[in-house]
């Protein structure tokens, strides 16, 4: 096991190399460069850049410089030092950017995922045990519209009701007044009123496709014969239908566990767009917009970063989970 | 044929009173079981034959109340005598009630065909051992570890003590069939069912643990019905043997009344179907002309009619036979039963 373990570790770093460089190339593909992007938007204001003050900002950012050499100051300052690099957009260091929302993303995200959890894993062991039933049927058709309607629909339809039946300020985390004070009792119950709609959109999103998932897997696994045996062993329905297929069916929710992670760091930008959350996804969308590669290079790379560590602690869980692959 | 309301006698610890399991499925209603009855007596072993979709597993689900959802428990009587001078009559029982899961596993244990997959794949043997032992037996999990540890002796695995950790992967299919078996013995049934349990193994393997099962019938006592489509191995460990043919028993009788004296056409057919030891030397095997039939639409009449080289045209095919009944509690549904003319076996 710990062998596995180290020999997963070590090959996560040619891994991750891999990614930042080919990311980092990526984003410096589309023609032109931030100072394109950024005279093309001081245009639209009106204002302009003569060619003399283009090539001066290109050399004290060193956009002139091989990719290579670019992407080697930029990773060896992160490595080093621990520095992600300066941020031509907002003119501060990516790190203070991205920090700063990655612990709201992080709450929001393993909220909304613990939630999707405790609806999608009853509900589809449920749905499996009484197929067929009436209440197979509704979370059936609650689980197609839960995965029709787009997650910003159901954001502006959250926001919508929350604001005219509910009375609510709604979008952002917090409401202005509390943006800047203190962390206070009041504080995190203001926070918790506008935790909800994202947390309610992003788990339907996911418990409605998980369902299905559960559902189909438990139905497979209840056919076995192991669970037969089980039941002539003389353990009650519920003994067997949790400790069994269960344990067997949860191993795709496992293995996707470390998806969850980079998905939800990246993922739902539109709802976090529609819903003003201060989280990364907006940023990282505006990042790439602009062309500020040195952002959105951090961005990928801790995405990278997550989903590399997310998929080893898959495998991990896997491995304690399931000794078919623990002992194979 | 009425159901039979008599006590059982003493020595009795099974008795299946016709009875019917049907299933309703899309394309119709299949009359899986259609009127079974046999017995099985303390320490006794029942060995029950016959083809695929004979019914032979759908009966020995019902004695568990294991049946799938879409089985229709369509009548008859199953009495099981747990310990002497009790009675359960299990097919009054609610399906999932305590009663019924405390026979299962504590009074009746079952083996089934596939050691691959009969066994929980995340459990160790050791923990589904132990589980029913602490289930029935009520004692703790020490008490429990020590059981599960005497029992994988007892089925002859190698390191017991080491065994209990293993997972099922982790064994051959010799082994986890003796794991499978130490699981149904764990608290000491009265009967064992073994549905099938050597079909999946190799020869070799299936000689191995035929011999567990008589070893360990005689140490424990156990009465077992033991399904198989083989008659050899009938005649190795059965006292009594049930053929059954499309949800009936066709005959039933002790191992030597039925191996030299059959008395229904299907027993002959199946046993001049195989070769015998000091058989008298043959060019080819007789087999069974047709096929068995479609159970959707099974045959009036006598089911067996179709295929059978006796069939009396009027009588056959229209009149399902009655049990006629032999001396030594040999019994066959047939129109000719004790008509047939001799024939060399």
């Amino acid at each position: 096991m710990l062998g596995y373990l180290t020999k997963r570790a070590l090959w996560a770093i040619p891994t991750l190399v891999f990614v930042s460089f080919i990311s980092f190339v990526i984003i410096q593909l589309p023609p032109g460069d931030y100072i394109t992007a950024y005279a093309a938007q001081l245009r639209h204001g009106g204002e302009y850049l003569t060619e003399a003050q283009e090539a001066a900002m290109r050399q004290q950012y060193g956009l002139n410089d091989p990719i290579l050499v670019q992407y080697w100051r930029w990773i060896s300052n992160i490595l080093l030092r621990g520095d992600f690099g300066h941020s031509l957009e907002w003119n501060a260091p990516v790190s203070s950017l991205i920090w700063e929302r990655l612990g709201l993303t992080l709450a929001i995200s393993t909220l909304s995922m613990v939630f999707t959890w405790i609806i999608a894993i009853p509900v589809g062991v449920y749905a499996a045990t009484r197929q067929y039933s009436l209440f197979d049927y509704l979370f059936t058709i609650f689980g197609f519209l839960g995965k029709g309607i787009p997650d910003f629909l159901l954001a502006l339809i959250l926001m919508w009701l929350g604001f005219t039946w509910l009375n609510m300020d709604v979008g952002g985390l917090l409401s202005p007044r509390y943006e800047s004070a203190p962390w206070t009792f009041d504080k995190v119950l203001n926070l918790l009123s506008h935790l909800w709609i994202p947390v309610v959109v992003l788990a339907t999103g996911g418990a409605a496709g998980l369902i299905r998932v559960m559902r189909a897997n438990m139905l497979d696994e209840m056919g076995k014969p192991y669970v037969e045996t089980a039941y002539a062993q003389g353990l009650s329905e519920r003994q067997v239908v949790w400790g069994y297929p269960v344990r067997v069916a949860l191993n795709p929710f496992i293995s996707t566990v470390g998806w969850a992670l980079p998905a939800l760091f990246s993922g739902d930008v539109i709802t976090a767009v529609v819903l003003n959350l201060p989280t990364t996804g907006p940023l990282l969308l505006q990042a790439l917009k602009m062309q500020d590669m040195y952002l959105a290079g951090s961005f990928i790379l801790i995405l990278s970063v997550f989903t590399v560590v997310g998929t080893l602690v898959s495998d991990v869980l896997l491995a304690w989970s399931d000794p078919r692959i623990r002992y194979a | 044929m009425s159901v039979n309301t008599t006590p059982m006698p003493p020595e009795r610890l099974l008795e299946l009173d016709d009875v019917h399991v049907h299933f309703s499925m899309r394309e119709g209603l299949v009359r899986a079981v259609n009127g079974v009855s046999y017995h099985v007596d303390r320490g006794k072993v029942l060995g029950i034959v016959g083809e695929s979709g004979s019914g032979k597993s759908v009966t020995a689900r019902a004695i568990m109340r294991l049946l799938s959802k879409n089985a229709i428990e369509a009548g008859g009587r199953i009495r099981f005598r747990p310990e002497p001078g009790k009675e359960v009559e299990i097919s009054s029982l609610p399906r999932d009630g305590r009663q019924v899961r405390e026979l299962r596993g504590g009074h009746i244990g079952m083996i089934f065909q596939e050691p691959m997959t009969a066994l929980s794949p995340v459990h160790s043997i050791g923990t589904q051992i132990m589980r029913t032992v602490m289930l029935h037996r009520r004692v703790g999990k020490e008490a429990a570890r020590a059981r599960a540890i005497e029992l994988l002796e007892k089925v002859q695995l190698p390191k017991p003590t080491e065994m209990i950790e293993r997972y099922p992967h982790q064994l051959s299919g010799g082994m986890r069939q003796r794991a499978m078996i130490a699981l149904a013995l764990s608290c000491d049934p009265a009967l064992l069912i073994a549905d099938e349990p050597t079909t999946a193994l190799d020869v070799t393997t299936e000689a191995q643990i035929l011999e567990l099962l008589k070893s360990l019938q005689a140490e424990m006592g156990m009465a077992i019905v033991f399904i198989t489509h083989n008659f050899g191995v009938v005649a190795d460990i059965a006292d009594r043997v049930a053929v059954m043919y499309l949800g009936r028993i066709a005959e039933t009788g002790s191992v030597d009344d039925i191996f030299y004296k059959p008395k229904h056409p299907y027993t002959r057919a199946l046993l001049q179907s195989i070769p015998r030891l000091g058989q008298a030397p043959v060019r080819r095997l007789k087999t069974i002309p047709g096929m068995v039939p479609d159970p959707f639409n099974a045959p009036a009449g006598c089911a067996f009619h179709p295929r059978c080289a006796y069939a009396v045209p009027g009588r056959c095919d229209t009149l399902v036979p009655e049990v006629s009944l032999f001396p030594g509690d040999q019994s066959a549904r047939c129109h000719l039963a004790g008509k047939l003319p001799e024939e060399v076996l």
